[in-house]
């Protein structure tokens, strides 16, 4: 009895110096993680809201607390709403085209039959790793109203004349159409990936049983697509709302963004301007809080909305 | 036999009938994707088109895509030497090289961690982690810049690397990668006297690398893109990189439209050299992280 309990406890601590030892190792190596994440994330998003309620400037540096005073201004700042305005029409507009016409891409693709399949694959895929500043240059030039070879192929249709980026109406829908020439390529490839977990089998049964082409995709492919299509709006709708480069980039205009009677202006550019720029850090730091406020609430509404179980045996 | 005879007459044709609608498919497919690559393939031709020719060529009206006879290199010379791309070419491999390597280091240490070993704490601290995906870079940029001040990093390399030097969506990936080795696999050369060090860098590391070649992609990309971050750090001419470059520049060369196209065609043509090569592993690495997020 008495050595039994003596070798329990002596395999127990063992047992707890194994433990030990383990916890030991995994401190060591995440520490290095955890500290950068410490300093540069989770501090400073702390740090951020301590600014938001200051009138923060660095030059010259003084920064009186004012409270919620910045949050209250960026309910009556014209500047803000119609930045939030460009931002929310930019990603409503965007999103759904690129969705819907990757989607039907990826399906076109996932035929087996189709020659090129994998050349198609690249081909779509280049805008993807271009970088985001020379795309914008490229479609800048593109978009020019008199030489641009956009204009130039819109006059073969008899369509002549419109300004696109010097224009207040086309100015930013040309940059959505950059957005969804640039991101089609990723979503199709993800949706393709999709598809191809679909078994097979249930194509077939759903043909024996007399469906046709719109009702396979009606009943079965769609519904079983939902993880992917969650996936890719939510990840495209946060990347939407953040969009800054284009913007910059082809709506520049004697160094100030936002184009035409300001019909570019979005969020991000918005905050950098009125921090970097007018050295307003207090108030652009709570603007990045709406910001962020908005990506959380559109996120959370979108998988309440669009997550539902699917579930065929 | 006469039933076989009679079967076979309308077999046949619901064949041919099946057949050749589903070829009408495919046809239109082929079609609707040939129309679809040329439109995104245009514009990238055109601005290797525009790079080679002379700015009169290129601001023709009508315009001309193609100037075969008028092609040169003399705006790459130009951009690459008076304009000074080279060194931006270098502050940009650095940097994101440098970033590369940093990302892989701490991800793949923090996923082995979590992969590995139980210890108190574990789901909490990776809940932590995880949480810290969804801030926007936005919010904490005011603050980074603050903090950067202070450490005398403004105008800097480090002030242009450290905030990148880790990723809670790189030690995601790496988790969830490292949770599908086969356990047995470790404990085999733990039982074998292997130290932990041992069992990362020489059996759990090379068994990673699908995983290590998306997440080196990844960062690699993120930051030869990245143009937020430059610009707010970024003064002195020599520390540019080629996404600020490009936009500064044109402050200078207003118009030079020639110029601009073979500063673009500078950032593409490397990045579309190394992704020709090892296209797998853009792709799949992918649609891996779509399929798991």
């Amino acid at each position: 009895m008495a050595t039994a309990a003596k070798a329990f406890a002596i395999t127990r601590q063992r047992w707890s110096r194994q433990q030990r030892r383990e916890a030991l190792w995994a401190y060591a190596f995440l520490s290095p993680a955890f500290f950068f994440l410490l300093a540069l994330i989770m501090f400073p998003i702390l740090f951020a809201f301590w600014i938001s309620l200051h009138d923060w400037s660095l030059i010259p540096r003084h920064f009186p607390f004012i409270g919620l005073q910045n949050y209250l201004e960026t309910l009556r700042d014209p500047l803000t709403i119609k930045s939030l305005r460009n931002t929310l029409f930019y990603t409503v507009g965007a999103v759904p085209v690129s969705m819907a016409v990757s989607l039907i891409l990826a399906l076109i693709m996932n035929q087996e039959k189709l020659p090129f399949r994998t050349w198609f694959r690249t081909a779509y895929f280049i805008p993807v790793i271009t970088s985001w500043v020379a795309v914008s240059f490229v479609w800048l030039w593109l978009f020019e109203p008199r030489w641009g070879l956009v204009n130039s192929f819109l006059g073969w249709f008899g369509i002549t004349g419109i300004k696109w980026l010097a224009s207040p109406v086309w100015a930013l829908p040309a940059i959505m159409l950059v957005a969804v020439w640039k991101g089609l390529g990723y979503n199709m490839v993800i949706f393709l990936a999709g598809l191809q977990g679909i078994p097979r089998e249930m194509h077939e049964a759903a043909k024996i049983d007399g469906a046709n082409r719109w009702q396979s995709f009606w009943f079965i492919t769609f519904p079983l697509l939902n993880p992917t299509v969650v996936f890719i709006t939510v990840t495209a709708v946060i990347g939407s709302l953040q969009v800054f480069t284009p913007a910059v980039i082809m709506t520049t205009v004697q160094g100030e963004a936002g184009g035409p009677i300001n019909s570019t202006r979005v969020m991000v550019y918005h905050i950098y301007s009125t921090a970097f720029r007018y050295n307003r850090l207090g108030y652009g730091a709570a603007l990045a809080f709406v910001l962020f406020a908005l990506i959380l609430v559109v996120t959370l509404m979108q998988l309440r909305l669009t997550q539902r179980e699917v579930e065929y045996t | 036999m006469t039933e076989i005879a009679l079967q076979r007459p309308s077999a046949m044709a619901f064949l041919r009938r099946h057949s050749r609608a589903e070829l009408a498919v495919l046809v239109l497919g082929f079609l609707i994707l040939m129309l679809g690559a040329v439109w995104m393939l245009l514009p990238l031709v055109w601005m290797l088109s525009a790079s080679l020719m002379p700015l009169s060529e290129v601001i023709k009206v009508p315009p001309i895509w193609f100037a075969p006879a008028k092609y040169s290199l003399n705006n790459y010379i130009e951009v690459w030497g008076r304009v000074g791309f080279a060194r931006f070419f270098f502050n940009s491999v650095f940097v994101a090289g440098t970033i590369t390597a940093a990302q892989l280091l701490t991800s793949s240490m923090a996923g082995f961690a979590f992969a590995r070993y139980q210890f108190p704490g574990r789901m909490l601290i990776f809940i932590l982690i995880l949480s810290t995906m969804m801030i926007p870079f936005q919010v904490i940029m005011i603050p980074l810049f603050i903090m950067m001040a202070r450490l005398h990093m403004v105008n800097t390399y480090s002030g242009m690397i450290l905030p990148a030097i880790v990723t809670p969506f790189g030690i995601f990936m790496m988790r969830q990668f490292m949770l599908g080795v086969p356990k047995p696999l470790l404990e085999a050369a733990r039982i074998d006297g292997a130290s932990e060090p041992y069992i990362f860098t020489r059996i759990m590391l090379p068994l990673c690398k699908p995983a290590i070649a998306a997440l080196a992609i990844f960062a690699f990309l993120g930051s030869w893109d990245n143009f937020l971050w430059p610009l707010i750090i970024i003064n002195s001419k020599q520390l540019w990189t080629l996404p600020i470059a490009m936009s500064r520049f044109t402050e200078q060369y207003i118009s030079q439209t020639h110029l601009q196209m073979a500063g673009a065609s500078i950032m593409f043509l490397p990045v579309l050299f190394v992704f020709l090569l090892m296209q797998r592993n853009f792709i799949e690495g992918i649609a891996l992280t779509g399929l798991k997020g």
